[in-house]
């Protein structure tokens, strides 16, 4: 598929009710297109600006619109509805304090790749650099946060703009994408144009690798002594047919393969073949062999540094092949020897076809040994932790993940785990389970607490029978605790399961490891009862405050069939291990007290990376 | 990857000329930290529907080949050309030099002016403007000259290039 197919994708719509209708104003276009982009659901949250809009909305039924409580939330839930679903998310917020509160979720789907259209109301074109009330230049605010932005000054473009709204936000490397829709053309006469067949005028992103790239990349891995797939959120954005295919590669060469945070379900954790994540805060399998791999196959991933560490000793000895659809995204960070262009799945796909013809032989017993010397890092068990098995013993958050796992596993649902941002995310990263792609939803980029909540509103959304669960730590989901309200709203199951450590424990962590035990600020005080918190929200409260606890809880959590806030009181200071601290290199990883006393040389530098 | 000599370059971006897109353009380059040595930006085909950017930038390698790639990521971009390496390119500015003076001074600086073939496009009695057109160095070496003679103000467009012989971006 390329580019101009891709946006005729979108005139396959059924003819809509709306087709018939007479005159439409610019607001009734407006949904009118979003119709036609066959959304269902938008999030949003009105105001002045977009009253036309709302009102456009109530005269029709096609379209649900979810309220949330907050317009950064309208954005993370169209985040999570869009990554558990391969869809392009869709935002309606009103101008000025709408838009501006939109902005941290629109960097956050920016940094992740996520489709999204965001459409904001705006003053009358008239009015616009008044500083008329309400008003924001959010062309301007926004240029950085997006991937494109559209500001529509005549009614004869609105439609047209929409279409191409779309087809930016999902073609290419995907991302979010703003419409600034002044008021007066949405209370204005305006005309519909259906989606263009015709290619677009300038973007036209590449999505077919090439062919003799992907014939050097196979090349070289059939060469390899010591080899490592590196697969990151790409592979998911791809779509599910990319997972497939990445699973036949990975098994059809015999390699290991590690994951980044937001590649997490491309290929099954559960699979003897992976390592686990890589990075900060990976296992030490997965950072030895990257360290220590000759071959690196980077599929749809950016070199993030939490990935690399410290650059100049990433990786040293590998021939490196990158496949990425972005290619700004090639050579950014890490000089790569086999550059490929194009989709990740198609990359995929055609490598599995160049192993199958190639006749360079297979050094079948140097990948055993190397497989042996991955065995030998394994045995390490570097995600191990030491839960006192006693009924009054305090809960490890680890633990706490694992039983979740476990018990949501054997109710057979669909399961779908949201995350807010600290330790929390990174065991719920490594001690949970990810057999599917687009089970997993973190804010990998931009590390936004908050994201966790609205996202699961998002994905609950989209699979009302599912189970969702935010893995949440308590300072996170107090950014976007007003969700709940929506949660309640809709009925939706959400299960919020609250690591409570009582601390920004990654921040405590940091000042622990880093900053001489000098707890400066980062203590969760004044928590609310989080369980008065949800029946204040109608949701049902529980709380586990020591091991004996646990299952009970997570057996009632899973089993209510509305929505739970799980209040788990873990240990306050476990630290999440492996750690590679920033500055440093693989091969430095400091091991949690249970493997090692060894301690990585923290440098200096180190204190003034983030 | 620090080590790696700077190269300077002149970039030649055909963008759609809708409002908004040079601020991209300008917002990439400050958003991460690149220079931006001159640009010029003026409406050159499709009767007026495309605009040619010229970039004149530095950095190392590998810091130029990222500025193409995402300048060529940006939606209004049809094209991007890297003058400096698709083969010999000729670039050019235009000035604007006020100087002021009377007697001695004056008469110096209309002398280099015919030597450098600058045009006086205003005189009075006591000032000119010379309109001059070159290479960068050709009209940093005539302000120079200019300096001790009353130079008082300069104008300069930034530089338009293109490639030398047949070949088009
Ligand atoms: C919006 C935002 N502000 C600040 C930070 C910095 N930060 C990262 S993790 C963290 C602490 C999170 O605490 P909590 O949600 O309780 O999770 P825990 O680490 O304890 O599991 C902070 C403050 C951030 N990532 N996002
Ligand atoms: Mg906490």
């Amino acid at each position: 598929m390329n580019a101009s197919t891709d946006l005729k994708d979108s005139l396959t719509a059924p003819p809509s009710a709306a087709l018939s209708m007479p005159v439409q104003n610019g607001a009734e276009i407006v949904l009118r297109v979003l119709q036609e982009q066959q959304v269902e659901v938008i999030f949003g949250y009105p105001g002045g600006a977009v009253l036309p809009i709302y009102d456009a909305l109530f005269k029709q039924n096609a379209i649900r619109h979810v309220l949330v409580r907050h317009e950064q939330a309208a954005v993370h839930a169209a985040e999570g509805y869009a990554r558990s679903t391969g869809r392009v998310g869709v935002v309606l917020v009103t101008s000025g304090p709408g838009a501006t509160n939109a902005v941290t979720g629109l960097l956050d789907a920016l940094m992740d790749s996520v489709p999204l259209v965001c459409l904001t109301g705006q003053v009358p074109t008239h009015m616009i650099g008044n500083d008329a009330f309400q008003e924001a230049d959010t062309t301007g605010i926004t240029r950085p946060v997006t991937k494109h932005n559209y500001l529509v000054k005549r009614p004869g473009d609105l439609a047209r703009t929409l279409h191409e709204a779309f087809y930016v936000a999902r073609s290419g490397r995907p991302g979010p994408v703003v419409v600034d829709l002044p008021k007066d053309i949405m209370v204005g006469p305006s005309s519909y144009t259906p989606a263009s067949e015709a290619p677009h005028r300038s973007y036209r992103p590449v999505r077919e690798p090439a062919r003799e790239a992907v014939q050097a990349a196979v090349a070289a891995m059939r060469r390899a002594r010591r080899p490592l797939f590196y697969t990151g959120g790409g592979v998911i954005n791809s779509g599910s047919a990319a997972s497939e295919a990445l699973g036949r590669l990975v098994r059809l060469t015999g390699f290991p393969c590690t994951s980044t945070l937001m590649g997490l379900g491309a290929y099954p954790t559960t699979d003897p073949q992976f390592l686990g994540m890589l990075g900060m805060h990976g296992t030490y399998e997965a950072n030895l062999a990257t360290h220590g791999c000759d071959v690196l196959i980077n599929l749809g991933a950016r070199f993030d540094d939490r990935v690399t560490g410290r650059l100049d000793s990433f990786s040293p000895h590998s021939t490196k092949i990158h496949v990425d659809i972005d290619a700004s995204s090639i050579n950014k960070i890490v000089r790569v020897d086999i550059p490929v262009v194009g989709d990740a799945g198609r990359a995929i796909a055609m490598m599995i076809e160049a192993w199958e013809w190639s006749d360079v032989p297979v050094d079948r017993d140097t990948l055993a040994a190397w497989w042996r010397q991955i065995d030998g890092w394994r045995a390490i068990d570097s995600l191990a932790y030491k839960q006192d098995p006693s009924p009054s013993a305090v809960i490890k958050p680890q633990h706490a993940i694992r039983r979740l796992h476990a018990l949501a596993r054997e109710t057979g649902r669909d399961t779908f785990v949201t995350t807010e941002v600290g330790q929390h995310q990174m065991w719920a990263a490594t001690h949970f389970q990810y057999d599917r792609p687009n089970r997993w939803m973190t804010s990998g980029g931009l590390g936004t607490m908050g994201y966790g909540l609205p996202a699961a509103v998002g994905v609950q959304v989209a699979h009302p029978d599912a189970l969702v669960i935010d893995i949440a730590g308590e300072a996170s989901t107090l950014m976007n605790i007003q969700e709940l309200g929506t949660i309640a709203q809709y009925r939706l199951p959400v299960k919020l399961f609250i690591l409570n450590n009582r601390y920004m424990g990654m921040v405590r962590q940091w000042q622990e490891l880093l900053h001489g035990s000098r707890y400066s600020e980062s203590y969760s005080a004044s928590l609310p009862d989080f369980v008065k918190l949800a029946d204040a929200f109608q949701a049902t409260g529980m709380r586990a405050t020591s091991l004996g606890e646990l299952d009970d809880v997570i057996r009632r959590m899973l089993a209510h069939d509305g929505p739970v806030v799980a209040d788990i009181c873990v240990d306050e200071t476990e630290n999440c291990y492996p750690m590679i601290p920033s500055g440093a290199a693989h091969n430095e990883m400091i091991l949690g007290p249970e493997q090692s006393d060894r301690a990585a040389r923290i440098t200096d530098e180190g204190l003034m990376l983030i | 990857m620090q080590e790696d000599p700077q190269i300077s370059a002149v970039i030649a971006v055909l963008v759609e000329n809708e409002s908004g897109v040079l601020a991209r353009v300008i917002g990439l380059f400050s958003g991460r930290g690149y220079n931006i040595e001159s640009l010029t930006v003026a409406p050159v085909e499709d009767g007026g529907n495309k605009s040619r950017i010229n970039i004149v930038t530095s950095g190392t390698p590998m810091v130029i080949e990222q500025i193409k790639a995402l300048l060529y990521r940006l939606v209004p971009v049809h094209r991007v050309s890297d003058l400096t390496q698709i083969g010999p390119h000729v670039a050019r500015e235009m000035a604007l030099i006020k100087v002021v003076g009377t007697g001695e001074p004056r008469t110096e600086a209309l002398r280099l002016a015919e030597a450098f073939r600058a045009r006086a496009v205003d005189s009075t009695t006591g000032s000119f403007v010379f309109e001059l057109t070159g290479a960068s160095e050709k009209i940093e070496t005539f302000i120079d000259l200019m300096r001790p003679l009353g130079l008082v103000e300069v104008s300069r467009t930034g530089i338009a290039a293109i490639a030398r012989g047949p070949k088009t971006i």
